[in-house]
């Protein structure tokens, strides 16, 4: 019987008072979002922390709206929501795409975008769409709020710029004209974690790609932006050979494991393809010119 | 340490002192001794500890019984009512939807609830709502089409009554 190692409990009323919480507890203390990759760690001793704040209670952080010409989205809103948001799949379609297929629908009852991000497990997806779409998170201490875009926030693994007193608050996407985007993942099974995942956005600009975001998930330590891709693409028309090249690039520049889910030449070919698929896709999202 | 908590278990009231550590699948197997719920994988892989929470189907074995206080609970045990099944429990039993019966109180409640939001769901749409439910028996035609059974039972039965 897996149980986690002994700990206290405490439940926040306020974003500011599990700050308060976390301040006066010390670096053994942990917030508990849907506690869907904590329980798990704390379970094989992975992670043990001393103190448990459930945050579950600021419904306050769970919503999806758009504000100053952003998308903004609470740490709290769970997998369930970003799967069913028809305001997120109009103007980031990648999210749906990717909630498909993150995990099962019983878990995504359960886990949160703020747990997903915070996790920063390499293997995960959220945080590659995230990186493709550009989006910065909001952070907040008992000094403040400030706010890190997705390459600030991906510290290492399982490491990210929230510091131990703070708690990742919201996720804004800046909704940029002509834009489309895709996530494309293959998984050993449903519901599993990916063998490897590829986002790409793509933001248009009289024909050619103005801007482009690509990330990878499951084929190195952390998730990779693929910012070579990236520069590649700018002012170019887009074409198939075009993206082969980009998905060339992207399987030069991660890094994947050789573990059950496949060899490294396997997971590099893999990371390639999706790359390109995804772009595909993304483009022709933006074009409104989906099959 | 331990801490107080309650909650509404099958529309009663409970109230326990426990250890924050304690997993809901214990609190509901073993301080309740409402055994139905099953425990299998223990990683929130097989489904067989589903139980709702607040309507909602949640995996027992990957949430703490303290973050369900305050909350309403319902395991497998709320499905029958004064000696009368769920049509869900009709539709496994008409369709020989079980044959050893592990992953069958998680198996009853996803689908349960998966009939509260859509009265008539496709084949597809069952097998995406049972995808994190593992049965190592069945091989799950016997189980989408035990959710059809009841699916249509229903609507016959709001037929027949409206
Ligand atoms: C069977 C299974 C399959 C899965 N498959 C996939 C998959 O295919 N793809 C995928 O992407 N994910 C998958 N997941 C992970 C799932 O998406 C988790 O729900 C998610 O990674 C964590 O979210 P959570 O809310 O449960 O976080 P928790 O477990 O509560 O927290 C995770 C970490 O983040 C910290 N944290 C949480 N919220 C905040 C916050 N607001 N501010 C600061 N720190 C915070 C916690 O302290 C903890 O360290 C799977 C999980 C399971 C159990
Ligand atoms: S015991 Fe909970 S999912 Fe298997
Ligand atoms: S009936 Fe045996 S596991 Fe499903």
């Amino acid at each position: 019987m897996q149980t986690p190692a002994a700990f206290e409990y405490e439940r926040a009323t306020s974003v500011d008072g599990a700050i308060a919480s976390l301040e006066r507890l010390g670096s053994e203390a942990r917030v508990i979002a849907g506690g869907h990759s904590l329980l798990p760690m704390m379970k094989l001793r992975l992670a043990n922390p001393e103190h448990l704040v459930d945050i579950n209670d600021l419904t306050e952080l769970s919503y999806i709206r758009e504000q100053e010409g952003e998308i903004r989205i609470g740490a709290m809103t769970r997998h369930v929501d970003l799967l069913r948001s028809d305001l997120l799949a109009q103007h980031f379609p990648l999210f749906r795409d990717a909630e498909t297929v993150i995990a099962d629908p019983v878990v995504r009852n359960r886990g949160t975008i703020g747990g997903s991000l915070c996790q920063a497990d390499a293997a995960e997806d959220l945080s590659a769409v995230c990186a493709a779409a550009k989006a910065s998170v909001v952070i907040r201490g008992s000094g403040g709020e400030r706010v890190v875009s997705m390459d600030g926030f991906h510290v290492g693994p399982f490491t990210t710029a929230v510091g131990a007193a703070e708690i990742l608050i919201e996720v804004r996407l800046p909704v940029r004209p002509d834009g489309g985007s895709a996530h494309e993942k293959v998984e050993r099974r449903a519901g599993d974690w990916a063998i490897a995942a590829a986002s790409a956005a793509v933001w248009m600009q009289d024909g050619t790609i103005g801007d482009a975001g690509i990330a990878l998930s499951a084929v190195g330590l952390t998730t990779i932006h693929v910012t070579r891709a990236e520069e590649l693409l700018r002012g170019k028309a887009p074409s198939d050979e075009l993206f082969a090249e980009a998905g060339a690039i992207a399987s030069e520049d991660c890094s994947p494991a050789s573990d059950g889910r496949g060899p490294i030449d396997y997971k590099r070919h893999l990371a390639g393809v999706l790359t390109q698929r995804a772009l595909r896709r993304a483009t022709a999202r933006a074009l409104h010119q989906e099959a | 340490m331990t801490i107080n908590v309650s909650m509404t278990v099958n529309g009663a009231q409970v109230s326990h002192d426990i250890e924050p550590r304690m997993l809901l699948v214990h609190f509901v197997r073993e301080t309740l001794e409402l055994t139905g719920t099953h425990w299998g994988c223990d990683t929130s892989n097989c489904g067989a500890c589903v139980v709702r929470i607040d309507g909602q189907p949640v995996k027992s074995c990957t949430i703490l019984a303290a973050m369900c206080d305050g909350h309403e609970v319902a395991t497998v045990e709320s499905l029958e009512v004064e000696g009368q099944l769920d049509p869900i429990q009709m539709g496994f039993h008409e369709r020989h939807a079980l044959q050893c019966g592990f992953c069958t109180p998680g198996m009853l409640m996803t689908t349960r609830a998966l009939l509260d939001e859509n009265p008539d769901p496709t084949d597809h749409e069952i097998r995406v709502a049972i995808s994190g439910a593992i049965c190592r028996c069945t091989g799950y035609k016997n189980i989408v089409s035990a959710v059809r059974w009841a699916a249509e039972h229903e609507a016959a039965t709001a037929n027949r009554e409206g």
